[in-house]
């Protein structure tokens, strides 16, 4: 059967490799200095939903994500790696949203794809990790949920057969569709961007970028639709304005702080005494830092 | 994360090579297959991009996946179970990577869902990946055998094996046995026709084959009864899934441990006649050689570029006597001959793929349609400058290989000596390049009528012809001495008129060839790009002292001296 997926990715600026340039004097993230990147876990629910489509050909995946109209790179990233087409969900209307705007957003925008058997998405995003969209957008779709997913094991008959990594093992679960699944870095990595797929999308533009191509470049986009991703609005989506964006977040930062770790207390053990080793180890079990 | 193609600033160099423009528009044939296919390319712009954007892929799998299991593949290594290979957990890891990027079928053309990509940046991923393991690059670079499916087997050969090809089914070419090594013409698998069923039979053992178990193999055997040379071999296609083949054991070798080399038992395996009868030596391994040989000086080339890496940040990291040891000339220089040699063996690679590219584009035009007089000029032309170039670059190149492998343990001192390092497995891997695919001496006996003949020295005169720098003069003056002292070798060996000295002195005057066509493209390089100076300067130096040698050797050498060295 082939299914409709719908994959939510976003793009965050990659808080891995964080130098000194990371914040600003002001506590804000200083975006110029950390490289926009697909967000990790959302590439682990897009090879989710590409493994899907490989057992069930004629599936068709969409991104959709929401951000300033640039997110469309992660567009292109997706569409490289084997999505078929992506959404921007993007306007001024929709920034500054907490997750409970963001959420409704998505939730917005997913209702307005209309036909969707199952949306996947990361855990978390490494710049909030909050882990709370995903299972934000599913109350609101008013559908079920599975979280903390390794491996969508398969869907059949309208029920989809899910792997779990919990804290203390796995168990498996089956839901019925339509559904949504966010799933956890643990589960396999995205497979790589694919040479042909990267030739095939690498012009592919939202309507915004597609204003600014010269006379050769439109006229090849235009006559090749898969190369004409989308960009929604509030309106589009038939959002209502007091819930999103900034208007809609309920959550109200107070303060930021440039947190510095610094080591409380130290122990220097020369290693010449087993025994003082063996002690440290027994400390440290006990006080659950390691075990 | 570590990105081969990105950080390699030599890559986008040589990729953006002036002659691409036309090897690109040969390739594509003007851009026709456009409208046909929604990956190819608008025009040469598009094209090059899309070169840039494939080798970033692959030099992002190089970097992030095969080079980290790089030391576990070694460690483990290939395995047989019930007379197949299983390939090391990190082998298949890679292989799945690069399968599901595509970069398969790279240079085949795109009705057989390959890439159509130039050989520029096909042999480009195979240095990369090479950087990243030199025995894992034997295994994805078996793909070249499909060129051969391509330029002899029939139409209906071609559509139902290239294709599998494309989608990631790896090749293997069975030709060395074990009283056939560098003399194939002595090869015995035998080859008889079936003439119930129509189809041949295969019946035999051959050794030290790469990849043996690959899903389609292309092997060399006696069809031809009661023959005894290599007129009497045809070139067969088998397909693994057909079976009849058993691989009875995997050799324990030195280096490019990952690569399995199986020892292959042929029962009545069925198989299927590829191109003409007679043909399977005298030209089809003879294409199909040229094309490993151009393989093999790719993974020196790449297997030099992780000596040099390692050599560089050991010789910056380690301290001695209150400073980094990189401080010291000694050492210093070490890296900077390894950097030299590595710059100078990737110039020629790149040099010698360029002419493969144009001559081979040129045979695929002319299978659609008649050559124009001036284009079938050009063929010609590349094709003899390939000729000589191939051996050369195969020869030379893993000379330096081994070399740079050498001195990079050398940088290490006692360190390098232990496992702990990554330049021991690079040191093991290293030493093959000058055996396989012919030794350092077979490409000697390939290239030496290129030095009679004056293929090199035509050559060698076009480059002198071209400009560069005015800051290069100077080296381009040792160049014009270096090639004088070469011309007056040539003459004095060739002179004497006698086979036996001009092949005993052969190596000396490929050699000094060698050495002055890449101080040529070093110059060159070096005048598109100042990277590349202090490596045009430390290699010329390097050359003429090396040709000055040859030179006095040769000088003072008269043919009956040739009696001290006999046996």
């Amino acid at each position: 059967m082939s299914l409709n997926i719908v994959v939510l990715a976003k793009q965050v600026p990659d808080t891995r490799n964080v130098g000194k340039d990371a914040m600003k004097e002001d506590g804000t993230i200083n975006r110029a200095a950390l490289p926009a990147i697909f967000n990790p876990e959302d590439l682990n629910a897009l090879e989710q939903a590409l493994q899907l489509k490989d057992q069930n050909p004629g599936s068709r995946i969409t991104l959709l994500t929401m951000g300033p109209p640039r997110a469309s790179e992660i567009i292109r990233e997706g569409l490289y790696r084997g999505a078929d087409t992506g959404i921007v969900l993007t306007s001024r209307a929709f920034a500054g949203a907490d997750t409970l705007a963001t959420s409704y957003a998505i939730a917005a925008a997913v209702k307005h794809i209309k036909q969707f058997d199952i949306v996947i998405g990361g855990r978390q995003a490494i710049d909030g990790d909050t882990a709370q969209v995903g299972p934000q957008v599913a109350e609101k779709l008013g559908i079920p949920q599975v979280t903390y997913a390794e491996e969508i094991i398969k869907v059949e008959n309208g029920v989809a057969t899910i792997k779990r990594r919990l804290k203390n093992g796995v168990e498996t679960v089956e839901a019925p569709l339509p559904l949504v699944v966010t799933v956890n870095g643990s589960a396999a990595p995205c497979r790589p961007r694919n040479a042909r797929f990267v030739q095939k999308y690498k012009y592919a533009v939202t309507p915004s970028e597609k204003a600014n191509l010269g006379e050769d470049m439109l006229r090849l986009v235009d006559s090749r639709e898969y190369l004409n991703l989308y960009e929604w609005d509030e309106k589009v989506v038939e959002a209502d304005v007091e819930q999103i964006g900034l208007a809609g977040s309920p959550t109200k930062v107070k303060g930021i702080e440039n947190v510095v770790f610094t080591a409380k207390e130290s122990k220097v053990l020369d290693g010449g005494n087993d025994a003082e080793i063996e002690d440290l180890i027994k400390e440290l079990i006990t006080n659950h830092t390691i075990g | 994360m570590a990105n081969f193609f990105t950080d390699n600033t030599a890559l986008k160099h040589h990729l953006s090579h002036p002659l691409m423009r036309k090897i690109v528009e040969l390739k594509e044939r003007n851009f026709a297959d456009a409208d046909k296919y929604d990956y190819a390319p608008q025009n040469f712009e598009d094209a090059m991009d899309s070169y840039e954007k494939v080798l970033e892929i692959a030099g992002e799998i190089s970097g992030d996946i095969v080079a980290p299991n790089a030391e576990s593949v070694d460690h483990e290594g290939p395995h047989v179970v019930d007379g197949h290979v299983v390939y090391a957990q990190g082998t298949q890891e890679n292989l799945k990577a690069l399968v599901q990027a595509g970069l398969m079928g790279i240079s085949l053309p795109r009705r057989y869902n390959g890439l159509n990509f130039s050989l520029v940046p096909y042999i480009m991923a195979a240095d990369m990946v090479s950087r990243a393991d030199a025995g894992f690059v034997n295994i994805w670079g078996l793909q070249d055998c499909a060129e051969t499916i391509y330029e002899f087997a029939d139409d209906d050969q071609r559509m139902r094996y290239l294709p599998r090809v494309c989608a990631g089914e790896t090749m293997a070419m069975d030709l060395t046995e074990p009283d056939a090594g560098s003399d194939l013409q002595a090869v015995m698998l035998k080859a008889t026709f079936n003439e119930a069923d129509g189809t041949w039979r295969l019946n035999g053992v051959k050794r030290f084959i790469t990849n043996g178990d690959g899903h389609i193999a292309l092997v060399l055997a006696r069809s031809e009864e009661g023959s005894k040379d290599g007129r009497g071999l045809s070139m067969f296609i088998y397909d693994r899934n057909d079976g009849g083949v058993t691989v009875r054991r995997i050799e324990n070798k030195m280096g490019i441990k990952g690569s399995p080399t199986c020892e292959l038992v042929f029962k009545n395996a069925k198989a299927e006649l590829c191109g003409s009868r007679r043909l399977g030596l005298i030209k089809y391994v003879m294409a199909l050689m040229n094309g490993a040989r151009l393989g093999i000086a790719a993974q020196s080339v790449g297997v030099s570029e992780s000596a040099y890496r390692e050599a560089l940040a050991y010789a910056m990291d380690r301290k001695q006597f209150g400073k980094a040891i990189i401080e010291f000339p000694a050492v210093a220089e070490m890296v900077s001959m390894i950097k030299a040699k590595l710059d100078a063996s990737r110039s020629l690679l790149y040099e010698t793929t360029r002419f493969v590219d144009i001559y081979k584009t040129y045979e695929d035009i002319a299978r659609e349609r008649t050559l124009a007089p001036e284009e079938r000029a050009e063929m010609k032309k590349y094709s003899r400058l390939a000729d000589a170039f191939t051996p050369l670059a195969k020869g030379m190149g893993s000379e330096f290989c081994n070399q740079n492998a050498y001195d990079c343990v050398q940088v290490h001192g006692g360190s390098g000596f232990m496992k702990d390092y990554a330049c021991e497995r690079i040191y093991r891997d290293a030493r093959i390049t000058s055996i396989y695919e012919g030794t350092t001496q077979l490409q000697v006996v390939a290239a030496i009528r290129h030095v009679t003949t004056g293929t090199y020295l035509g050559r060698i005169k076009e480059y002198e012809n071209e400009s560069y720098a005015e800051s290069l003069l100077p080296l381009k003056n040792k160049l014009v001495e270096m090639t004088a002292k070469f011309e007056q070798a040539v003459e004095k060996v060739t002179a004497t008129k006698d086979t036996e000295y001009v092949d005993f002195q052969a190596r000396r005057l490929v050699e000094m060839a060698g050495h002055i066509v890449m101080g040529y493209l070093l110059i060159s390089d070096a005048t598109r790009n100042s990277e590349f100076e202090a490596s045009a300067a430390n290699y010329i130096r390097f050359g003429e002292a090396e040709v000055a040698r040859h030179a006095e050797f040769i000088g003072k050498f008269e043919p009956e001296m040739v009696a001290s060295y006999k046996a």
